[in-house]
């Protein structure tokens, strides 16, 4: 019963989402404002039935009713709890569920908080949402459908894939689709700002937040994931350069370089053109990689052509709103003055450059994604594009914008003194060669190591030294730093954590030349060498877990001597799917970690292993916690926020006037 | 494919085979470190061809296990890099390179980052030019314009 009312639920939310596709709209065309406060209740309310559809499938989830096929696919009654919460996006079409929730979720966030924002352009806004929303419902309830019933429910079900039973499973998924379906709304601001005309200062204040908000959680998203492969897939790999995470990468990508360009159009109303089409940009490459997952297309183009529905509607839906965005774009970009002037080097002009390079990523990581699928749908040829043709074209990309970007930090706006600049950052060029010195020193080659530790060094150097300079600069006592660092503006402060996490994620980089790797079969009792430690395989034994048994290997790890960690690597088998997963033993070890991985046990009582020493490796994620914390510190700038309430009001008055 | 979530599809297609503790397995390994360092580069470069998106070193499909005992047998009989890799491409076509050859068809490919760099670059430099000369130079007056001033001049000398 619960399951029907769920899926009932999700047929009034389409409802709803077409109400507001068409009313919000047409009063602020109209110039009616109770069709324009139609909007933000009937957001909100849409937020609340797709949640109760979504909480419905997790109750069918949770309570194993196998009369759902969905349940069945992908559940079975001895699965741990929380992966029967879990795994509810586990699959296709409860992960398109969530996909709508998130949706839902930022539109009513929308609706809530922003009481302050001009009328038209928050009913315009939820309008496009609505648009958005309407769509996705009906692919789920027309191809996707999660609530269908079996006439026949069998006693147990599938099991979920072992790869996915996985904490990583409850954390990873959510906050990636936060970010990226987040980005759903910098699309639909913008998308309203071209219908209202209002393309200003004040579009960007109030979509600023919105963005960094997605940008936070996309960034979280990408590095759990990362991390997740990273100890589930037992060969220490942590990027692969597949078209699956490329779709996530090139939103973000895109999403970086919109955050750039909003704050230099709140500041100095430049560059509007540009971010208007970034905005766009952003959520339309989100939908095509939702195309590109959801459709089948990766595994072949045949695979694609042999059951088309799914992946015929979502090319239509990407095809309406990007096409649909850029007509409107094309219509309304003409009309637009650019403010706001600036000479090449300043401040402006850095962020220019810095959108061209993440640009030419986002664009290389495009067609090296697609080039395959294109080649082989036009002529049959088959090629691979992987990692070496990922790595050969963006470090040469990166390492430009990674010299730039403390710079860009500290040159002013409008002119700025490129030379003035550069002696500032002495320090940083100082630590720079100093690092790289000592690292070369330390570890030796391959050059590319230590020439990109440095690099790194410089990076995370050059981003506090604006600050730096404020805090110590004349007249520094311990109580006028303190005062001083409680006058700094949040935003200032953000842009430093987040410019020197991607300068701690290069080091961690760096460092995978230094790494170690063994691979080797061993006896328990057994002691090798892996980097400076010591490694001793204890013992090897079996146990039960709730669905699976596995193999563990107790190792201990030892430097000097000393026991610095104790490590179980494990091979799990999951009877109902026949599979097997590794669980690799990780001892994070001075910022590095010792990995070993273990393959299924041989008759004469030995074990293969993978051991590897990674020198830094967990520099490589907490770079991204780092990025991610100064977002979040940009967030939380009181200005921002008490800014946009202001600002709000006040242009929405004069603007009446004139438009009579 | 579908079972399998967006961001594990690349795993989830592992989940097939049986799972071994890495790719390489210790006995497949040569006892010349020399051999075995490029036997390892040159399979980091080779496409498992019943995997999504690994290499042959990555992957521990049976396929991909006899692509690297491959790899080894021709380079203990002393092949260079070169001949193995020719010889895998006659075989198996261009699709075992993970990174594609640089011929006519994958042109567009190579080329696009310098493409879109470049003409990104053009764009915001016409783009700046315009722009200034538009709003600092100081404009010449037009003919209309300059007669226009000279009639209001001569009106209020008269």
């Amino acid at each position: 019963m619960i399951v029907e009312t769920g899926h009932y639920a999700l047929v009034l939310a389409l409802a709803l989402a077409l109400v507001n596709s068409v009313l919000p709209i047409w009063g602020s065309l109209a110039g009616d404002r109770r069709l324009m406060a139609v909007a933000p209740p009937v957001a909100i309310m849409s937020f609340l039935l797709i949640g109760y559809s979504y909480f419905a499938l997790t109750y069918a989830h949770v309570t194993s009713d196998f009369s759902l096929l969905n349940v069945v696919e992908n559940s079975h009654s001895a699965k741990p709890l929380i992966y029967k919460i879990s795994g509810v996006w586990g699959n296709h079409e409860g992960s398109m569920l969530l996909w709508v929730l998130v949706l839902a979720l930022f539109g009513a966030a929308v609706a809530m908080f922003s009481a302050s924002m001009p009328e038209d352009l928050r009913a315009n806004t939820l309008a496009v949402q609505s648009w958005i929303s309407a769509a996705f419902v009906l692919f789920i309830l027309l191809t996707s459908n999660p609530f269908a019933r079996l006439g026949a429910p069998p006693a147990e079900g599938n099991d979920l894939n072992p790869l996915l039973q996985d904490p990583g499973l409850a954390i990873h998924p959510p906050l990636l689709y936060l970010g990226y379906v987040g980005l759903s709304i910098t699309y639909s601001f913008a998308a309203a700002a071209l219908i209202c005309g209002r393309i200003d200062a004040v579009f960007a204040r109030f979509v600023r937040p919105w963005t960094l908000a997605a940008w936070i959680c996309l960034t979280l998203g990408i590095a759990m994931g990362s991390y997740w492969a990273y100890y589930t897939l037992g060969w220490g790999g942590f990027w692969f350069w597949d078209p699956v995470e490329n779709a996530s990468l090139m939103p973000w990508l895109a999403a970086t370089a919109l955050l750039h360009c909003t704050s230099v159009m709140e500041k100095r109303e430049a560059l509007k053109i540009w971010t208007i089409f970034l905005a766009i940009l952003a959520f339309s490459l989100s939908l095509l990689g939702t195309f590109l997952v959801r459709s089948g297309v990766l595994t072949s183009v045949h695979a694609f052509a042999t059951d088309p529905m799914r992946g015929v509607f979502i090319l239509l839906i990407l095809v309406l709103f990007i096409g649909g965005s850029l007509v409107l774009f094309a219509a309304r970009a003409g009309g637009l003055k650019q403010g706001g002037l600036f000479a090449p080097i300043s401040r402006e002009g850095a962020i220019v450059v810095n959108n061209l390079i993440l640009s030419t990523c986002c664009a290389t990581v495009f067609v090296g994604t697609l080039y395959p699928l294109a080649l082989e749908a036009v002529t049959g040829e088959k090629i691979s594009v992987g990692a070496p043709f990922f790595n050969l074209t963006f470090v040469p990309l990166f390492v430009p914008l990674f010299i730039l970007m403390p710079v860009g930090q500290m040159l002013a706006w409008k002119r700025g003194d490129l030379l003035g600049v550069a002696q500032r950052l002495i320090y940083a060029f100082g630590a720079g060669l100093l690092m790289a010195a000592a690292l070369a020193a330390i570890h030796g080659g391959p050059a590319v190591s230590f020439l990109l530790g440095g690099l790194a060094a410089y990076v995370i150097v050059g981003a506090f030294t604006d600050i730096g300079r404020r805090l110590l600069g004349a007249g520094a006592s311990p109580a006028a730093i303190l005062r001083r660092l409680s006058g700094l503006p949040r935003q200032a402060l953000g842009t430093a954590f987040a410019h020197a996490g991607i300068g701690v994620t290069l080091l961690g980089l760096a460092a995978s030349g230094w790494g170690v790797e063994k691979i080797t079969t061993l006896r328990p009792g057994d002691t090798l060498d892996v980097g400076p430690f010591q490694l001793t395989l204890r013992d090897l034994a079996k146990r039960e877990g709730p669905n699976y048994s596995e193999i563990f290997a107790t190792t201990v790890i030892r430097s000097g001597g000393v026991v610095a960690a104790v490590v179980e690597p494990s091979l799990r088998s999951y009877p109902t799917r026949r599979s097997n997963r590794t669980e690799a033993g990780i001892a994070t070890l001075s910022l590095g970690q010792v990995y070993i991985s273990i393959g299924g046990l041989e008759p004469d009582g030995k074990v293969d292993a993978r051991i590897f020493w990674k020198p830094l490796v967990s520099l490589i994620w907490g770079g991204a916690l780092i990025m991610a914390f100064g977002g979040a510190l940009s967030l939380s700038d009181m200005r921002l926020r008490v800014g946009v309430g202001r600002r709000a009001r006040k242009p929405a008055a004069p603007q009446a006037a004139p438009a009579e | 494919m579908k079972a399998s979530l967006r961001a594990l599809l690349l795993l989830g297609s592992l989940a097939l085979g049986p799972v071994t503790a890495g790719a390489v397995e210790p006995d497949e390994i040569l006892g010349d470190a020399t051999l075995e360092a490029r036997a390892r580069d040159l399979s980091a470069h080779l496409r498992c061809m019943v995997c999504q998106n690994e290499s042959i070193d990555d992957s521990h499909a049976p396929l991909a296990r006899d692509l690297r005992l491959l790899v080894r047998e021709r380079l203990k009989v002393g092949d260079s890099d070169e001949a193995i890799r020719d010889y895998l491409v006659r075989r198996y076509g261009d699709f075992i390179l993970l990174k594609p050859p640089l011929k006519a068809e994958t042109l567009a490919l190579w080329g696009a980052p310098l493409i879109v760099l470049i003409v990104g670059a053009a764009a915001i430099i016409a783009n700046m030019r315009r722009r200034d000369a538009n709003a600092l130079a100081p404009k010449e007056l037009s003919e209309a314009e300059a007669a226009k001033l000279k009639s209001a001049l001569e009106r209020d000398h008269s």
